[in-house]
């Protein structure tokens, strides 16, 4: 169906060829899967099967690119549009019209079919990917993963025969990236098309791939065989590996019926906590008490609603760093937080979860003064974030938001930093120096738009690193990292914690906040509905467990390290 | 079912959506309605039943909520007028004197103009109505803006028009993109602790915003592109350059048509020559139609409900204009002498007819719980 021959594609500003001799043959009806580190040219491969590329972004093409009989040289993209859907990983950036029904016939109308077939695929669509509530309403007002489900809807309707979609569930909570993934399956199953996929959240889509094509290298094989010799490779492969299990086990499944002999090897071992000032033993300590507060003695956090103004009355210890007590919410008539009780420590990590618009970056938001709670209280470092002024308030506080893009505004490196050390009052080159600490080797003149994802996190770690707050906050930090790039940042933000910053993120990533925090909190509907130490509520909510507690399950494991660490 | 059921206006939905174009029709015709008359009472209905109709019928869309932004608009434009005829004084003689501002002594040259000096109620008064009747204007097209979903519009355009029109469209949505970003990137300001308002800051702003809007802009074209946007029929030559010729002479018999309905002198082949060139420019769009594959994915019908509203509005602007005829001094109250105006029971009658739309036009559905956010 996709033949790729000898081909190359070089940027006119890189002297390097962003793609080398790539011969690749995918035949039709097949899933597969992209990996490979950030920067490798996976947008480039995928752009290059719907002609985006070079027709649309330049740059020079050798080598030959066939869909389906079609050579892309002589076939720019419009004329490939009834053969390839292609999905790119902004969403947002993908919509022509402004209601959900108008953009899943927009392609249709495009090509020209008759108002019967459109009307009739419109309606299977909708029912396909569970979008009939949605039908009139404005693109405007959707959440990430209803505009992702819109957006795969969109390039569906003209039936088309190739898929092509960069990162589809980046973006998603686990429950809507499962949609996404049973969606994919069911048209590979049923219709028999063609998908191409990149995804950094191997855990994710692994076992629903055919094949796994490996970049740089351009190596395409079977899922097990690729995933025993990569880098990049999910948690339930770690195990897989450090276990010694042949076949490699994909799925959370298999894995579980070869654990047996493992969980036998385990049985008696308690998992190391996740950081160094983890609670000591989350497994005995924190079942009962629900909360332990890292650094600081035993039973001083957060804990359930109800119980928690109790034990604050009781409980000695120091003040904590947040204390949100009834805080409320609400944006025009949408109530988007509903008395949230909050309390995070110095020292603590904390991760924020639950469904796409459920009310997480609106609880950071307000953390940081953006926006002004409806009722209730909230205190930062014993401030009121919306009424201190934006200068002192990042010596307290810092946000890194979900598009680090928009925290970066100079054209380069070092004026960033200048600009980073000028308004946190810091000493000349100090986040210069964080900058080269956390990203080795970014020249000072290069722009920050020409960093990748996760460089660009990193200098946006840096910037607001530089004003010392004991506060930070992360908005979605993995959104379009690989696993090295999250490897580094979990580091980092260990390192962090270790120092005695508070940490919270908001987070879709199960396997981070698995790695990373020593408690969770889980929002629906902008109510707190669970709150407690991460082994704890990990392990009591499928949606929100990482693989290994899914495979170990009863046992309280959360990450590869830990059993690795406990063997 | 009785009959009363069968005339009170469904729940709206796609099948049953209201023209776009019956919409403007009506806000037109209150428009030409409000262009005739200068009495305050009588605008102050028109936008009366703009406002009632706009506040039955109108969505939660985010384009529906445009009407405000028109209401600051047409008092902001009273204002100006007022304020224009304060300091540049007015053609108008009075005799009421309510104030003298210092008066700007100007050189000789610039004889006729005036800055400062009397102020008298007549003008003030004169200022106001003109004012009312251009802000009753801006509002009942910010009427139509926030109860027709532009894009629905294009829908109605001519083939061959139609892929212009979307680009018309997808560079509207420009202004909103970019004042999203103004919001996100004050925000970002905010995080790295810098003040949000002065001057700097815009300076600082500016530049990413325009950067962003523009990627954005290459993002959406490269997704039209992949989706089939600008997809040709393969026409013969003689039809594409027959559309060419056609189109072309239209225009400029358009254009020569309509300078000779203008100028003096040309009165007697300026009407004939115009209605000429439209006849070729349509037929130069509807072969140009041809070369376009796209079809259209279930089009707003113009039903017995499109007629009611749009013949409503039609309805106000004739009566008015009627009303000229038969009480030209009620709808143009006097300035000089001073007299209070007073509200004509016929006209008034008739712009009444303008609340059709809010019993006919079929009632959007209650929001539908908008728990998630944007």
């Amino acid at each position: 169906m996709i033949r790729f021959e000898n081909v190359s594609v070089t940027y006119e500003e890189d002297a390097e060829p962003t793609l080398r001799d790539v011969n690749l043959t995918v035949p039709e009806g097949e899933l597969v899967l992209l990996v490979g580190p950030s920067g490798v040219g996976k947008s480039t491969l995928l752009g290059a099967v719907s002609g985006l590329v070079p027709h649309f972004t330049g740059g020079t093409l050798t080598g030959r690119v066939t869909v389906d009989g079609r050579d892309t040289r002589t076939h720019p993209p419009r004329e490939l549009a009834d053969l390839v859907g292609t999905v790119g990983q902004d969403p947002s950036a993908h919509f022509v019209t402004d209601t959900v029904e108008d953009e899943l016939a927009y392609g249709m109308e495009s090509l020209g079919l008759a108002p019967g077939v459109m009307r009739r695929r419109v309606e299977e669509t909708l029912d396909l990917l569970g979008l009939a509530e949605l039908r009139d309403r404005p693109i405007a007002t959707l959440s990430g993963g209803q505009r992702q489900r819109v957006a795969i809807g969109s390039v569906l309707t003209p039936h088309p025969k190739v898929l092509v979609l960069d990162e589809p569930t980046s973006a998603l909570d686990p429950s809507a990236a499962e949609d996404v993934l049973a969606v994919l399956q069911r048209l590979v199953h049923d219709l028999g098309t063609t998908v191409l996929l990149a995804e950094h959240r191997l855990e994710r889509v692994v076992q629903y791939a055919d094949q796994v094509l490996m970049l740089p290298d351009g190596v395409m094989g079977a899922p097990a065989g690729i995933m025993a010799v990569s880098p990049v490779h999910p948690p339930v492969v770690g195990l897989g590996r450090l276990a010694g299990w042949d076949p490699l086990p994909l799925t959370v499944r298999d894995a579980r019926r070869r654990a047996g002999e493992l969980k036998a090897r385990l049985e008696d071992r308690v998992p190391a906590g996740p950081l160094p000032h983890g609670p000591a033993s989350p497994a005995s300590e924190a079942r009962g008490s629900g909360g332990g507060a890292p650094g600081h003695g035993k039973g001083r956090s957060g804990g359930i609603g109800l119980f928690k103004r109790r034990r604050t009355e009781t409980a000695p210890g120091p003040a904590p760093l947040v204390l949100a007590e009834g805080l409320a919410v609400r944006r025009g008539r949408v109530e988007a937080l509903r008395r949230i009780d909050l309390q995070v420590q110095a020292g603590e990590t904390l991760a924020l979860m639950g469904r796409n618009g459920a009310g997480k970056s609106t609880l950071l938001s307000t953390l940081v003064g953006m926006i002004a709670p409806t009722s209730g209280t909230v205190r930062v470092a014993g401030r009121v974030p919306h009424s201190t002024s934006p200068r002192e308030l990042i010596r307290q506080v810092g946000l890194v938001p979900q598009e680090p893009r928009d925290l970066l505004y100079a054209d380069t490196v070092a004026a960033e930093c200048a600009a980073a050390d000028g308004d946190a009052g810091a000493a000349p080159g100090t986040c210069r120096a964080l900058v080269s600490e956390l990203l080795p080797g970014v020249a000072d003149d290069t722009h920050p738009r020409d960093l990748s994802e996760g460089q660009r996190l990193a200098l946006a770690l840096a910037v607001v690193l530089t004003g010392r707050p004991p506060l930070l906050l992360l908005d979605e930090p993995t959104r379009g990292l690989d696993y090295a790039a999250k490897a580094r940042l979990v580091a980092r933000l260990r390192t962090l914690a270790a120092e005695g910053h508070a940490i919270v993120l908001a987070t879709h990533d199960v396997e981070l906040a698995a790695e990373l925090a020593h408690r969770v909190v889980i929002i629906a509907d902008g109510e707190v509905v669970a709150d407690g130490p991460t082994a704890e509520v990990v392990v009591s909510s499928p949606a929100f467990s990482p693989q290994v507690a899914k495979i170990l399950a009863p046992q309280p494991w959360l990450t590869v390290e830990q059993v690795e660490a406990a063997l | 079912m009785k009959v009363s059921d069968v005339l009170r206006a469904p729940e709206a939905s796609r099948s049953n959506a209201l023209h776009a174009g019956a919409w403007w029709v009506w806000a037109l015709g209150l428009a030409v309605a409000a262009s005739r008359t200068t009495n305050p009472l009588l605008l102050g209905l028109l936008v009366g039943v703009a406002g009632y109709v706009v506040a039955a019928r109108r969505t939660d869309a985010p384009w529906a909520r445009s009407y405000g932004a028109f209401v600051k608009l047409g008092l902001f434009v009273v204002f100006l007028r007022v304020v224009f005829s304060l300091l540049l004084g007015s053609p108008i003689p009075g005799t009421h004197l309510m104030f003298t501002l210092p008066e700007v002594p100007l050189p000789e040259w610039a004889q006729g103009v005036r800055i400062g000096g009397r102020v008298t109620a007549e003008q003030l008064v004169f200022a106001l109505y003109d004012g009312a009747k251009l802000a009753t204007l801006l509002i009942c097209v910010g009427a139509a803006n926030s109860l027709a979903n532009p894009a629905r519009l294009l829908k109605s355009l001519p083939g061959a028009l139609y892929e212009a029109g979307v680009a018309v469209v997808v560079a509207m949505t420009f202004a909103p993109n970019m004042v999203a970003d103004v919001v996100r990137l004050r925000t970002a300001r905010r995080l790295r602790g810098r003040p949000t308002g002065g001057v700097r800051a815009v300076l600082q702003i500016g530049l990413p915003v325009l950067e962003g809007a523009l990627e954005r802009s290459i993002a959406v074209a490269a997704s039209m592109d992949a989706r089939g946007y600008g997809r040709t029929a393969q026409v013969p030559a003689s039809v594409r350059r027959t559309t060419n010729v056609l189109t072309l002479g239209g225009l400029l018999g358009i254009c020569a048509g309509s300078y000779g309905l203008l100028a003096a002198e040309g009165a007697g082949y300026g009407l004939p020559l115009l209605g000429a060139g439209l006849l070729a420019a349509m037929a130069g769009l509807r072969l140009g139609g041809r070369r376009t594959v796209r079809t259209r994915y279930r089009p707003d019908h113009w039903g017995m409900r499109a007629w009611l509203v749009a013949g409503s509005g039609v309805a106000v602007a004739v009566l008015m204009i009627w009303a000229n005829t038969y009480a030209p001094e009620a709808l143009h109250p006097g300035v000089v002498p001073l007299e209070a105006p007073e509200l004509p029971l016929w006209p008034a009658v008739s712009v009444l007819v303008g609340l059709l739309p809010a019993f006919v036009a079929p009632v959007p559905a209650t929001a539908p719980a908008s728990k998630e956010k944007a």
